[in-house]
């Protein structure tokens, strides 16, 4: 049997590969990440190059095919969410290299990059899966690299974080494999394709329920948010962008993906999540106008995004429900792009004046300027300014819920909006404010080489705004929201 | 040659291409700056001259493409955009002047010229906006424009100004995000077509189109400073003066009440604005604010105070004229969002010069500044006297084609209201006026002995202005005139 190399191969076990050897050699561990990323990247643009040209293409692995087989299967959805991770990944990995540098992190740098590259292995992994136990694998390579690349840094925080996301990230491990378990003792089979169709009988509710509980655990949905503030918060600035931008994206990707295939479970239940999601809207933005630190403003400015995700989902309940995937799937590009770009940024003011307490940024007479303006950028985009990305997929919410009838959506999302901008004017005040410094501010203080992968995130966030339309028409090759035109 | 269909793209490129330059200069990097400044103001000047020529000879210019399925961003041409677009290119050339002088020796000047040129960026993209949601994507660009500016001195009080600042135009900018997805959803295009679009809508559902009328006038009426949202207009007076000119005359206020217009005339019609039965409502609002910005401007100590309320209630004459559903009215909104911008301009820059040379921000200050001051005290007075509505100075002008539209709209409370407003005006403008001019300075002195020093950059450009404000009223009948050009677009917007 001749084995075909298929860029879905390639843009799983080159990460493999990579990460074992960055593991094997630290001193060339850079050099060896930048090589993996290249060529992951490589292989998937010629997997988007594929799907551009024929529609959403499938593998089976080992000749067996589904049901009881490994199928790799990509469309629009899966090639964009890939897209992202390499992209995010790429630029937050130029950006490791400067905050990395000094001698005191030689650990940090040794483990860094293999950890990085399983967590490319996972994600990559998710994206290309079409059977639910092959999920729960890469769920859990995913959840290994996360948690190392939360204690990277180190601090006793750091360590008590990564210790809650842990258990917090197992919990959800074990809820999911129940699902699965439950799963396949009602229908025999584990790939996407068996569960359409399939009569949704209570058992299979509540197998896709633990499902989904668990996956809410991973991406924080308000009330399971508990452990994602400290984690993210603490991490190293660009562990805390792969982990905000990329990680709780691959659980939502879950959640995006299997809704396709599930039966539609009912009104109320969508409506719940869209509950929970306005819940996380709310407290994510009042814990975020109350936080003190800047990095910590920023993860809660997650758990409130995140949240906005799910109202997204439940917007305009059975009746525009692909349309409701699309504007989640929007969302979930921009909240990536935007979300690395500011945590990047947020370091890098961390770096340059020493601390990051929102009440004494304006007592410096340093400003990283380029810095500032790049949080500035993103933040633009995660409240949803035009012509954001971030824009686009709120307009796009707002539209759904508005058409369907359904207010109470429309005030969640503009309640969320202006406490977005309520708690980040809270940091552009600190980065404006000059009358409580006494030596002269220089302008362009705090420039740096490290500011250009930042910057490029949030432009991209800011730009691709104007290009929705040919991202959206990507996203849907293949149909991944169900319905053919 | 330029490509011509692309010349409104090349319009708003030339503030919105300057600014990431501007922003990247060092900051002793002046002349360059300068040079940068003023080259591209000039060029823009140039440019808008040969669009109205191409525009007045019915060449139509249509640039879009699609952001999300059906949904387009454009933009368009035509003579409103032109008369918005030619206000902001010159008044943006002189405050940019007058600008490079006021901030010679300040600090972070690479930042505020940046913001600046964004801030008439969003301005030209809002003029040549095709329809209500790229007209959005310009009006929020502009509040974030603006904001850096309004709060550039970065003390505590600019910083607390920033803020309201923030809430108010950012809430505003979101209730218009609200109304535009309500059009979109209502009406499938947000479109600005003369006559409007929600003809067939407001025949089905009637509730729905009222209640649009209200959320999209309530939302451009926070920058327009209608009463109540009117209240960051004088609180923004922190900001450096040429910024407060900029901000009165042509940038946010009118951004409102050019989008009242877009919105009264493009998106409804006026005739549906009337079935609808908002318009005398809306006609009443704009009253209430007349009278009440100018009862408000007469205790106001503070220069720049007084002046924002004289705003306040200025900038609804063109929402009056507008909603007085006359074509004659009409003609005077639309000339009044040149006078007025020409008017406020002058007296905000002379009002920065009295503060920069004289140190003098109160009326109370302000005895004998006229002889330490002649050239733009003499500015300040046209403009005050323009403002008040004596012939043949511009503010005559809009006044008497707003009473004229009172009486062919039978509202003859127009009349009074007009009068009453004009005596308000004199009771708070001639007062300055008479300290200026005939009271002696204080023995220990607000003002130095002999001439204070300004610049040429600080005294030239609110000469400039006063002139024009002479020259728009007594030739108001003159080819390309704003008076002409304004008649030209009334025939457009009553389908005449």
């Amino acid at each position: 049997m001749s084995v075909e190399i298929s860029p879905m191969i390639l843009s799983v076990f080159v990460p493999l590969f990579g990460a074992i050897a960055a593991f094997v050699l630290p001193r060339a561990a850079a050099l060896i990440g930048f090589a993996t990323l290249v060529l992951t990247s490589g292989a998937v643009a010629w997997l988007a190059r594929d799907v551009l040209a024929a529609g959403a293409v499938g593998l089976p692995l080992g000749g067996w095919g589904a049901p009881l087989g490994i199928d790799l299967r990509a469309d629009g959805l899966s090639v964009a969410m890939l897209a992202l991770t390499s992209v995010v990944g790429f630029l937050v990995s130029i950006a490791a290299l400067d905050s990395l540098k000094g001698p005191e992190q030689a650990r940090q740098r040794q483990y860094f990059w293999p950890l990085w590259l399983l967590l490319l292995t996972g994600m990559n992994g998710v994206y290309l899966s079409t059977d639910i136990f092959n999920l729960y694998v890469m769920i859990e390579v995913i959840a290994l690299a996360a948690v190392g690349l939360t204690v990277l840094s180190g601090s006793r925080a750091a360590l008590q974080a990564g210790l809650d996301y842990m258990y917090a990230s197992i919990f959800g491990a074990l809820l999911f494999l129940m699902g699965v378990g439950f799963v396949y003792l009602q229908l025999g089979r584990l790939d996407f394709a068996g569960l359409t169709g399939a009569a949704p009988t209570g058992a299979l509710i509540a197998a896709l329920a633990l499902i989904f509980v668990g996956l809410a655990l991973k991406t924080a949905l308000f009330p399971l948010h508990f452990w994602l503030p400290a984690a993210h918060a603490n991490a190293t600035a660009p562990a805390s962008a792969l982990l905000s931008g990329l990680v709780v994206k691959a659980a939502l990707y879950v959640v995006l993906r299997l809704a396709q295939y599930m039966p539609f479970p009912s009104e109320n239940l969508l409506t719940l999540v869209g509950l929970m999601g306005a819940g996380a809207v709310i407290w994510g933005g009042v814990q975020a106008l109350r936080a003190e630190r800047l990095k910590l403003l920023v993860a809660w400015s997650t758990v409130a995004q995140i949240g906005l995700i799910f109202v997204a989902f439940a917007r305009a309940g059975e009746v525009g429900l692909s349309e409701s995937w699309k504007a989640a799937a929007l969302l979930i590009l921009a909240h990536g792009i935007a979300k690395a770009a500011m945590f990047l940024a947020a370091g890098r003011i961390k770096d340059e004046i020493g601390h990051d307490v929102i009440r004494d940024l304006d007592r410096t007479p340093i400003r990283p300027t380029l810095a500032q303006f790049t949080f500035a950028l993103a933040a633009i985009s995660l409240i949803g300014l035009p012509p954001s990305l971030g824009f686009i997929g709120k307009w796009s919410l707002m539209e759904g819920a508005m058409a369907a009838g359904y207010w109470h959506w429309v005030g969640v999302t503009m309640a969320g909006t202006l406490l977005s901008v309520a708690y980040f004017s809270r940091v552009f005040a600190g980065f404006l404010r000059f009358d409580r410094v006494r030596a002269p501010v220089g302008e362009h203080q705090g420039w740096a080489l490290a500011d250009a992968a930042p910057l490029t995130l949030a432009l991209m966030a800011i730009g691709l705004g104007l290009l929705a339309a040919p991202v959206l028409s990507f996203i849907e090759i293949g149909y991944p929201f169900g319905v053919a035109p | 040659m330029m490509d011509a269909p692309l010349l409104p793209l090349f319009i708003l490129l030339t503030s919105l291409l300057a600014a990431p330059i501007l922003f990247a200069l060092p900051e002793r990097a002046a002349r360059l700056r300068t040079a940068i400044n003023l080259g591209m103001a000039a060029l823009k000047v140039a440019l808008v001259g040969w669009l109205s020529i191409k525009v007045s000879q019915g060449v139509i210019y249509d640039l879009r493409f699609e952001m999300l399925p059906g949904l387009e961003f454009k933009l368009q041409a035509d003579p409103l955009a032109i008369l918005f677009i030619a206000l902001s290119a010159v008044l943006w050339l002189i405050t940019t002047i007058y600008s490079v002088g006021y901030l010679e020796h300040g600090p972070h000047r690479a930042r505020f010229f940046g913001f600046f040129s964004l801030c008439v960026a969003a301005t030209v993209g809002i003029a040549l906006s095709g329809n209500l949601f790229t007209f959005l994507l310009f009006y929020e660009l502009l509040t974030l424009a603006t904001y850096p500016l309004v709060i550039h001195r970065g003390t505590a009080e600019a910083l607390r100004a920033g803020r309201i600042y923030l809430i108010y135009t950012l809430a505003g900018g979101l209730v218009l995000l609200l109304g535009t997805l309500g059009l979109w959803v209502l009406a499938g295009t947000t479109d600005f077509v003369p006559g409007g679009v929600l003809a067939d809508v407001v025949a089905e559902n009637r509730l729905a189109a009222q209640l649009l009328f209200v959320v999209l006038i309530g939302a451009l009426g926070v920058k327009a400073a209608l009463v109540p949202f009117h209240r960051w207009l004088p609180i923004a007076m922190v900001a450096p003066a040429p910024v407060s000119a900029l901000l009165h005359a042509v940038a946010v206020v009118k951004a409102g009440a050019f989008g009242i217009m877009r919105v009264v005339y493009e998106v409804f019609g006026i005739e549906t604005a009337q079935t609808l039965g908002m318009t005398a409502p809306l006609a009443a609002l704009a009253g209430v604010t007349i009278i009440y910005g100018s009862i408000r401007a007469i205790t106001q100590d503070d220069i720049k105070k007084r002046l924002a309320y004289s705003t306040v209630s200025q900038v609804s004459y063109i929402t009056l004229g507008v909603a007085l559903a006359s074509p004659i009215a009409a003609v005077g909104a639309l000339a009044h969002l040149i006078h007025q911008g020409l008017m406020k301009i002058t007296m905000f820059m002379a009002a920065g010069n009295l503060a920069e040379g004289l140190g003098v921000k109160r009326v109370s200050q302000m005895d004998g500044v006229g002889r330490a001051m002649p050239g733009t005290m003499l500015a300040f007075t046209l403009a005050a006297l323009g403002m008040i509505g004596l012939p043949p100075l511009a503010g005559f002008v809009s006044k008497w084609y707003l009473a004229q539209g009172g009486l062919q709209a039978d509202q003859v409370w127009v009349i009074a209201l007009l009068l009453g407003s004009s005596l308000l005006n004199a009771i708070y403008f001639l007062p300055m006026l008479h300290r200026a001019w005939f009271r002696d300075a204080a023995p220990e002195g607000t003002g130095a002995p002999g001439r204070p020093r300004i610049g040429w950059m600080l005294a030239a450009p609110p000469v400039t202005t006063a002139v024009l404000v002479l020259v728009a009223g007594s030739f108001a009948n003159a080819p390309f005139s704003p008076l002409e050009w304004t008649r030209f677009i009334v025939a457009i917007e009553y389908q005449e």
